[in-house]
């Protein structure tokens, strides 16, 4: 208090008139009111503790500062430009979780950042041109798996990525992800697509003698890595949900907008949500829930999308959306049916299993070191509660690698720790991180949740 | 269907984890849920019994002996003396603190000054108690203003502490932001990381030792502020000790608490080794029965998952925590909404003076033997439902330093108990 103008204010017998109204001191505003959420921060600062950036970077103030703080800051001080650190913040969201008193920290730092990426940066900078780029992933993938063998091949060039780095910032380090040869949608057009989606939940439904007509139906929301990248996971999916009986539709979907967030590029997110929910909210409608195998694109719709944007049938979405394995512990013995099973073959293995923050936040940390706990012939070994470090496209950007690598480096150690020498985790980013520092293989639990009870 | 356990604990803090702990070991299907991280965070990490009676006595010498005169609606009261001993032997067990070998209370310097009785400590504070005479060096650093060591020192020095007390302040190693977090102390230290130090990079823990060896003079220990180290705070202790040639120990500081986080993450282990199954993030908001607990709803913005259990316990904390909440017309428990009593008129709620006897500081459930919640009428609001922890009544902790036993004592006795229900 010691800097606050000296005023004439009395608090036991207020004098200031009756025109002064207290709650009123900040001008209204047509966005999202993030006033309550700045009111609530008693800045015990735990939200600074669980900070993986602020642990390893010394100009990072932390979330305490960049959110509440910063919110306050622009409220009191018409010329006050957004702090440039906003963009050092790598959207992992651990402050949110970590607050004891509901402080919307993530909130507040999506709007900053969008605020400071619309008002402040040059759209002409090479880091903007980059951000946009890298953010935009459904766009490039789009493209590159039209001929994926090239595209692996010209991704990894070295010549090409000493270019990329040199011109854009993006890092020569890392390996760029391969394309799949048959991307997820192309594989379930020629699958038969929902119908026969529908016929093989009948089949399930009458082997497990339930009614022909359950309503059981899911609408999936695969994201772009499971269908551009990893379309195994989609195809794991897409089987134990039919194996439970479940009827599996596949909407029409963009990115769900998460790196997007993480680089401040609302309004891309905002055009692409839009696209993703209207094609989800008819389908809850239709007594759907939207279900969705990698966390981010789950966070995504569960809490930023309501938290940014106001569209039309958001909220519905929004508490109609399930991260997959969570939906089936709700609605069927899945621990009961991996309990009695025996894994053998490919993925009779040890994992080393890292929860991605994104899952830390749905309250899914713990949910496939649980669930495969009694399961035969495999074992599944948390690696802590350290942050993989990479972010999306965070640990992507050439100033952040070391950083990225910094953060990652206790994962890594525990990996090497842990007994088995496949990895496991549910975001594809993490598994890329993983991969990227102990060269291991990566897994999705939904793989192991198909060896264990389909196949 | 919903998400199954035999017993289900709300509220993931000293009071539920004990809960969870006890009955897990008894060998019970056990899951907890926590809405955010564990308050334990917030908390000096230090383990109180009981420091002063409810008349403000103390510091008491012998907390056990002094439980059979507390009042009979104090929560030591309903569990008895023997299992309070039983709960803090399965602290002393899956814990790694000191102080169990007594039942005397030890007495520990604060970051305020002053002296605190409490039951046990953490390994990192024990070469500092106030019992031991050796002369003694408080290393504050610049940039953390919440541990002035001069201060400390002299308000050490004016209690009567029966050891010679300095009190230095220093510039941390290396060119730290000015608030820098005091999980960046830890982890440079704990990877023990370079840190420039007139233009060469030295290793934190050595440039730490180097900037204070020429303060120690006589000094047989050192005490820090509590961030040396998050995952190896022994390994650090040992490096600056030995390149000192002198103990050292840390005094625990006030919220966000490096002692209070790995109490946590030892006891969230402890948890896991136990075979429970645990989730944070998500709040309770409501349940079904009438009586009988049928099942809980958990809000996952705006999704509501159902959890259900044969035996629940109710351990989400006092007025802090949320587990008790007020607002002008009357105190509530917002998750059975079990009764809470107290005055119709507020301005009863407290005490006039700041330090007075203030009736909302012992807010909370009021419960039969068994800790299970009572109606206003006095019967019990839910036969498979307990309470532990501070969102019980009939004490105020802060006053009696009493607040980590109950927790404890009560968690460990509200999961026994479910576990038998069940077993």
């Amino acid at each position: 208090m010691s800097d606050a103008q000296p005023t004439d204010f009395d608090p036991v017998e207020p004098n200031t008139g009756e025109d002064f109204e207290p709650v009123e001191v900040f001008p209204d505003s047509d966005d999202f009111d993030l006033r309550p959420g700045a009111d609530s921060c008693y800045k015990c600062s735990v939200c600074d503790t669980n900070c993986p950036v602020a642990e390893v970077d010394d100009d990072f103030p932390g979330p305490k500062f960049q959110g509440p703080e910063q919110w306050r800051l622009k409220q009191t001080d018409d010329g006050y430009e957004i702090d440039d650190s906003v963009m050092s913040c790598s959207n992992c969201m651990r402050c949110d979780s970590a607050c004891p008193s509901g402080v919307p920290l993530s909130q507040m730092h999506n709007t900053a950042r969008g605020e400071y990426v619309e008002e402040q940066m040059d759209k002409l900078s090479v880091e903007y041109v980059r951000n946009r780029i890298l953010s935009n992933y459904r766009l490039s993938a789009s493209i590159a798996s039209k001929v994926p063998r090239l595209a692996n091949f010209a991704m990894n060039f070295g010549p090409a990525r000493w270019a990329m780095e040199k011109t854009m910032g993006v890092t020569s380090e890392r390996d760029f992800p391969e394309f799949a040869q048959q991307t997820f949608r192309q594989w379930w057009a020629a699958r038969g697509g929902a119908d026969a989606s529908r016929e093989n939940a009948i089949e399930s439904r009458e082997r497990r003698g339930e009614p022909a007509e359950a309503d059981k139906k899911v609408a999936y929301f695969h994201g772009c890595y499971s269908n551009y990248n990893t379309p195994e996971v989609g195809k794991a999916m897409v089987h134990v949900f039919e194996y439970f009986g479940y009827e599996v539709v596949a909407p029409e979907q963009k990115c769900s907008g998460t790196p997007m967030f993480a680089n401040g590029m609302l309004d891309d997110a905002r055009r692409h949500a839009e696209v993703n929910v209207s094609s989800m909210s008819d389908l809850v409608d239709e007594g759907y829930d939207a279900i969705a195998s990698c966390t981010s694109c789950s966070m995504a719709l569960r809490q930023e999308y309501p938290e940014l944007f106001d569209i039309d049938g958001i909220e519905d979405v929004a508490s109609n959306t399930y991260e997959a394995i969570e939906y089936l512990r709700i609605h069927e013995d899945v621990k009961g049916e991996i309990e009695s099973a025996e894994v053998s073959g490919e993925l009779a293995e040890e994992f080393a299993y890292h929860a991605p923050c994104h899952a830390r936040n749905q309250g899914l940390e713990r949910q496939a070191v649980e669930l495969f706990r009694d399961l035969d012939g495999v074992g599944v070994e948390d690696v802590g509660d350290s942050c993989s470090g990479i972010s999306g496209t965070y640990g992507w950007k050439e100033e952040k690698y070391e950083k990225s690598m910094e953060i990652g480096d206790e994962m890594f150690e525990h990996m090497e720790h842990a007994e088995g020498e496949t990895g496991m985790t549910e975001c594809p980013t993490c598994a890329m991180q993983m991969e990227h520092g102990t060269g291991y293989e990566i897994r999705h639990p939904l793989e192991l949740v198909e060896a264990a009870v389909v196949e | 269907m919903a998400i199954e356990s035999e017993i289900l604990v709300v509220g993931g803090g000293l009071a539920g984890l004990s809960s969870a702990l006890a009955a897990a070991r008894d060998g019970a299907d056990v899951r907890l849920v926590s809405y955010k991280q564990s308050t334990l965070r917030q908390a000096s990490g230090l383990v109180d019994l009981l420091g002063y009676t409810p008349d403000g006595e103390g510091p008491l010498t012998d907390p056990y002996a002094a439980m059979a005169d507390l009042p009979a609606s104090h929560p030591y009261q309903t569990v008895g003396v023997e299992t309070v001993r039983e709960a803090m032997a399965m602290f002393d067990e899956v814990s790694d603190y000191e102080g169990g070998h007594t039942d005397t209370n030890a007495l520990l310097p604060t970051h305020g000054g002053s002296i605190k009785p409490t039951a046990r400590y953490p390994r990192g504070a024990a070469a500092g108690l106030a019992s031991d005479d050796r002369d003694t060096l408080l290393v504050g650093i610049e940039a953390m203003t919440d541990f002035d060591a001069p201060h400390v020192a002299d308000h050490l020095d004016a209690v009567g502490v029966p050891f010679g007390v300095r009190g230095e302040t220093i510039r941390f190693p290396g060119d730290l932001r000015a608030d820098a977090k005091v999980t960046r102390y830890a982890k440079l230290l704990d990877t023990n990381g370079e840190v420039a130090v007139r233009g060469r990079n030295v290793p934190a823990r050595e440039a730490l030792a180097q900037r204070v060896n020429p303060l120690v003079e006589d000094a047989e220990r050192v005490g820090f502020p509590a961030i040396l180290g998050d995952d190896n705070p022994g390994a650090i202790r040992d490096a600056l000790g030995d390149q000192m040639g002198v103990d050292v120990f840390e005094v625990p500081m006030g919220p966000p608490s490096l002692p209070g986080l790995r109490l946590e993450d030892r006891l969230f282990e402890a948890l896991d080794e136990s075979g429970a199954s645990f989730e944070t993030g998500n709040p309770i908001v409501d349940f079904d029965g009438d009586g009988h607990v049928e099942r809980v709803f958990m809000e996952k913005n705006g999704a509501r998952i159902p959890l259900s259990a044969d035996q629940y316990v109710l351990a989400t904390g006092g007025l802090v925590g949320k587990g008790v909440e007020s607002d002008r017309e009357g105190v509530s428990e917002p998750v059975f909404d079990c009764h809470v009593p107290h005055s119709d008129d507020r301005y009863d709620w407290f005490d006039t003076a700041v330090f007075g006897d203030h009736p909302f500081a012992g807010f909370g459930v009021e419960t039969d033997d068994d800790l299970r919640p009572l109606s206003a009428d006095g019967d019990v609001e839910f036969d498979n439902l307990r309470a532990a922890g501070s969102v019980l009544g009939g004490y105020d902790f802060a006053a009696e330093k009493s607040g980590s036993g109950v927790s404890i004592a009560t968690g460990y006795a509200a999961g026994a108990s479910a576990a038998a229900e069940v077993r």
